[in-house]
């Protein structure tokens, strides 16, 4: 699984950061770290809808507030329903 | 509000916006000759000595706008025809001498080249004069001037001599490429190769960042650049022209900071390698030095290569204040991270060309680095960032000794003294531009007040720690 966070000026200003940050310490605590790959992108585009997350090819709005919970729910919980994208 | 320091820049810029506009339709062979009709319409000159030499020199940096010469290695050039072939007296004695009976200029000149006739004027002799210019500071009557010609006294690396036909000639072997010629000629005779037609390419074959996405990197001295417009419409304007983004090459210079901090404490002396003039003048006139500067990529280098690890089809434009940096591209370890370089001035003649006005484009935000990656683009900048990154990795031990050179001069005396083993420092900052990179021969406008500019950019960072600055990037504490 591929998670890319938007990692350019207008979502580093809503905190891009610390949700790189957190991200990374919740797949290494659940030692994700061979399944789940965190990357980065220089803007995607979406900019009013910032910060800008995908999983994979999905598109979903996350501030420091609620990355826990998408964690929990966008990648725990599909990782979860979807055993065979882990190989 | 006025564009650029002097009228030669704004005539280069007139020839760069002209070609960009024909070569965004496809039409520069066509044009070629409206162009310089464009330039120089007549029927009286303005220039030179008529219009057809004027139109003549106006090809010729028609030519240098489109790449220039491609069997010289050099991005720096000479437009032979439009070098006035300034007298090469070195310093003379003029009329202005009243024969007086103080004598200041014998008395300070050390060389002892100092003599005068029964009228007790002064006479220099040229084989004794080292062109120190102290006599010509203490005349009374400023009666003693030098007749050095303005490139070969910009060139401190003296790559400037003058060929058969008393036209100015660049020693490759020694030019660093730094441009201060460029920005000194009064003729505006020598001028840099502009790759801003290689820009539009990137541009037009991206399909509107569909094929691939274009980046732009500016260099933090942007700061002090395109005072008419707020920082955030420069910003509009280059998605207006096709980019995708604008990404901060400070960010790049805060990854350098806390790399270069990491292995000054492992080798014990450094040289900085962010200048590509300071890192060409190592290489050509201090061989024995080389291994001494760090290995780090330079902060466009390293964006480049960020860029690329998010988006390997990326293509990475370099915006920045200098000429230098058109040469460290084409290097061999940077050509496959930086895909093209321009410099402010060739940015304006990119937006102009297009009919955009700044003033009436929103603002966008330009966020990515800490103050620290944002001060490199002054004098001192770069020393203070390397402090800060060995606090902040703990190294408490290590005691950093740096000494910030500015311009290259100063980089020779340290470098000198480094060759030797006797410079009292363990880190050179050396930055070949005076005041730094906002004193390159690129920018618009040079400026007392553009370090302040620069200072005060920083401070608007988001990030105050360089450790911040890097924690954005996925991965790279891992």
């Amino acid at each position: 699984m591929v998670v890319t966070v938007c990692i350019g000026s207008s979502c580093h200003l809503k905190g891009a950061r610390p949700i790189v940050e957190r991200l990374q310490t919740l797949i290494t605590q659940k030692n994700l770290e061979e399944t789940v790959q965190l990357k980065g992108t220089f803007c995607t585009g979406n900019c009013m809808k910032g910060v800008c997350v995908s999983v994979d090819d999905e598109n979903y709005s996350v501030s420091p507030d609620t990355v826990d919970a998408f964690f929990q729910k966008e990648i725990l919980e599909r990782l979860n329903d979807a055993p065979e994208a882990q190989a | 509000m006025r564009k650029f320091d002097t009228k030669v820049q704004h005539l280069k810029y007139r020839v760069l916006r002209e070609v960009a506009r024909a070569a965004w339709e496809d039409k520069l062979v066509e044009r070629y000759n409206d162009i310089t009709k464009i330039l120089v319409p007549g029927p009286r000159p303005t220039m030179r000595c008529c219009i057809y030499k004027e139109r003549a020199i106006i090809a010729e940096r028609i030519k240098l706008a489109s790449g220039g010469d491609s069997e010289n290695p050099n991005v720096i050039e000479v437009i032979e025809i439009a070098c006035d072939e300034c007298p090469v007296g070195g310093f003379e004695v003029t009329e202005a001498c009243r024969g007086c009976i103080a004598h200041r200029c014998e008395d300070v000149c050390k060389r002892g080249a100092i003599s005068f006739d029964r009228h007790q004027k002064a006479h220099i002799d040229k084989d004794k004069c080292i062109e120190c210019g102290m006599c010509a500071k203490v005349c009374p009557y400023f009666a003693i001037v030098s007749r050095k010609r303005p490139c070969e006294n910009a060139c401190k690396v003296k790559a400037i001599h003058m060929n058969e036909d008393k036209a100015a000639q660049i020693d490759n072997h020694k030019c660093i490429s730094c441009g201060a010629c460029v920005y000194q000629c009064p003729f505006g005779a020598i001028s840099e190769k502009s790759f801003i037609l290689d820009a539009i390419r990137i541009l037009k074959e991206s399909a509107d960042n569909t094929a691939c996405k274009v980046y732009a990197v500016v260099a933090p001295s942007i700061a002090s650049q395109f005072r008419y417009a707020k920082l955030g419409q420069v910003i509009s304007a280059l998605k207006v022209l096709g980019f995708h983004t604008v990404v901060e090459a400070a960010l790049g210079a805060d990854l350098v900071a806390w790399d270069e901090a990491g292995e000054l404490v492992e080798k014990g002396f450094l040289t900085s390698s962010c200048c590509p003039a300071f890192v060409d003048y190592i290489e050509k006139q201090f061989p024995d030095l080389r291994e001494k500067v760090s290995h780090n990529l330079s902060p466009m280098a390293r964006m480049g290569q960020i860029i690329h690890e998010t988006d390997p089809t990326a293509k990475v434009i370099f915006i920045g204040p200098c000429t230098a940096k058109k040469m460290e591209y084409q290097k061999e370890s940077v050509r496959e991270l930086v895909d093209c370089v321009l410099t402010f001035e060739e940015l304006q003649a990119l937006i102009d060309s297009r009919d955009i006005d700044l003033a009436s484009l929103p603002e966008e935000p330009l966020d990515n680095a800490s103050y620290y990656g944002r001060i490199f683009a002054r004098s001192g900048g770069l020393a203070d960032a390397v402090k800060q990154a060995l606090s902040e990795r703990g190294e408490t031990e290590f005691e950093f000794k740096p000494i910030s050179c500015d311009g290259i001069e100063a980089c020779r005396t340290a470098l000198l003294r480094a060759s030797k083993g006797v410079l009292p420092a363990n880190f050179i900052e050396g930055m070949a531009c005076i005041g730094g990179c906002i004193g390159g021969a690129g920018c618009l406008t040079h400026g007392e007040k553009n370090k302040n500019e620069v200072d005060q950019y920083g401070r608007l960072a988001s990030e105050k720690r360089i450790a911040d600055a890097r924690g954005i990037i996925p991965g790279i504490n891992g």
